[in-house]
Formats: C-alpha cells, structure tokens, sequence
C-alpha cells in the first residue's frame, strides 16, 4: 500500500455556530502578502489579473482572486484555487516583495444574521453596513489575536487567522454566535 | 473605550490596534560619533516628560501597521491631532486646544479630592 501524506487544514472537519450564525472552515487557498511602492501597482495589478485597490479598508475581486488592502503599500492577495500567485507576481518586471503565506493564514467563513454581533463578540471595529460595507477589508483585532476580516456578503464574513490560533479564534467566534443568538 | 484616528486608514480606532512607540521629532545627531557623551544620552536617554500638550510616535500595529505622530494631553489623556509620519511638528489647531484645557480643568487629581485627607 502506496503511504500518502495527505495535507489536512488545522480547522478541517469543525463546524459551529447557534441558530443564526453558521461557522465553516474555508477550503484550502493560495495567499500572498505583497508589498509595493505605488510606482509598481499598476504592473503588479495586470500581472496579477486583479487591481491592488488604493483605498483603506476596500477590496477588489477579480478572476478568482481577491486583493485586500492591508496598509498604504501591502496587500493580501487570496486566490481560491492553486493558481501560481508567485510566479505571476514574479513575472511582474516591477520591484516588489511577495511572500506566499498559503499555509501560514487559514480562514473562517462565519454567516448569518447574527455573523456581524459574532465576530464584535470580540472585535472592537464597527461592523455595520455604513462603516463596513461588502468588500470592506481590515486587519485588527479578534480577542487576543491580529485576523483579516473581510466581508463576502451583507451577513458573511472572512476571517483569516494564522494557523496556530485558529483553534482560539474559532473558539471565540463559537462564543460569540452563542451570545448573538441569545 | 479611547478611538485613535489613524491618518493612514483615515478613521478612528478603536485604542487596542495601537501601540505607543515614544516622544516624536526626535532628530538624530547628523555625525553621531562625533558628539560628546553628554550630547549622546540628552539624545538616547533623556525624555521631555511633558505634563499637557506632546508629540508623540504612534503605530497602527494591528491595522495598517504605519507608525504616525500625535498630539496628545497627558493630563486628560485625549489625542488632539494625528499626522503622518515624515510631516514636521503640526500646530494643534486651536479649537481642540480650548477643549483640552476645559476637559483639563475637570479631571480630578489626587490632589484636587484626596490631597488634604488624612
């Protein structure tokens, strides 16, 4: 018998919630955290197939990946499938630094009417629709650990987290869905 | 809960993003092995400790992750002005001012309630 290793998500096989908040692993990723000078976003931009949006706290979905807005030159760049997300950026031509975080970030999906007073169970930022529209993006704080919220939809969420505290952040969010459906 | 506005994100936020990163324009000597050991620690060690009005590094480190400068009032805490880093020493504009000094006014000092109390 041929001996496999098989790659398994440190959240793979939880699942969570209450009634109005649905808690889900994310399927597997490529992720990239990339730095870039504003001179080099546009190569950047059509080397990757979406645009490095400019704005604080916006996102841009395009082909399959999404490009989030972490600071005034940083961005994640999350792809839903295996796509070369380096090698892409490599063939850019433009300076900038590219670091593949797949396997370091995994995310939570939380949705559901109460997915906004899940996540504020233990996330300071204003999550109505005004401040944090859909496609809103920001890196900040859930209890004790940094996450990446985005949000998919007007009651979904990402969250990505790094990997080590994964256990933690789902732990809090099913917390926090318990409460919201108090 | 104390908000920050960050001028990177350009919004308040929340004080728990934040980290205090030490006194701001701090300019470093231009030939740093020329100057005396008194010059060295007035520059490295030694701090203003201002009560009231001073200049301050900030960093939006669970945010954006940019450091940025802030007037802030020691006595009352609250932040009068944020700028980006690299700016020089931004006036504070007058109107916070006055709000500062009258918030000053009401804060209560151990002196003010417990100073005469045995």
């Amino acid at each position: 018998m041929a001996e496999l290793a098989t790659r398994s998500l440190p959240l793979s096989g939880v699942h969570g919630g209450s009634a109005i908040v649905r808690l889900e692993p994310a399927a597997p990723a490529t992720r990239i955290s990339l730095r870039v000078r504003a001179e080099d976003v546009p190569a950047l931009s059509s080397a990757l197939g979406v645009d490095l949006p400019m704005k604080p706290k916006t996102s841009v979905y395009a082909n399959g990946r999404t490009a989030l807005w972490l600071g005034p030159d940083e961005w994640l760049v999350i792809d839903e499938g295996e796509s070369g997300l380096m090698t892409a950026a490599a063939n850019s031509g433009a300076l900038h630094s590219a670091t593949d975080v797949s396997h370091r970030n995994t995310a939570i999906l939380v949705s559901g009417a109460g997915a906004a007073s899940a996540i504020n169970g233990g996330c300071p930022q204003d999550l109505s629709l005004d401040a944090f529209p859909v496609g809103a993006c920001s890196r900040t704080l859930f209890g004790k650990v940094e996450v990446v919220l985005l949000r998919t939809a007007e009651d979904a969420f990402r969250m990505e987290v790094w990997r080590s505290f994964s256990d933690y952040a789902f732990g809090l969010l099913s917390e926090g869905a318990r409460d919201a459906a108090l | 809960m104390l908000l920050i506005h960050c001028p990177y994100c350009e919004e308040d936020r929340s004080e728990l993003e934040f980290r205090w990163a030490g006194e701001a324009h701090i300019a470093r000597p231009e030939n740093i092995a020329a100057i005396s050991d008194e010059e060295f620690a007035e520059f490295f060690f030694l701090r203003n400790n201002e009560k009231g009005l001073t200049y301050e590094r900030w960093r939006h480190i669970h945010g954006c992750g940019r450091f940025f400068n802030a007037a802030r009032d020691t006595v009352s805490d609250s932040f009068l002005m944020t700028y980006k880093a690299g700016l020089p020493k931004q006036p504070v504009p007058v109107a916070e001012r006055f709000a500062a000094i009258a918030e000053e006014t009401s804060v209560e000092t151990w002196e003010q309630t417990e100073g005469d109390a045995r």
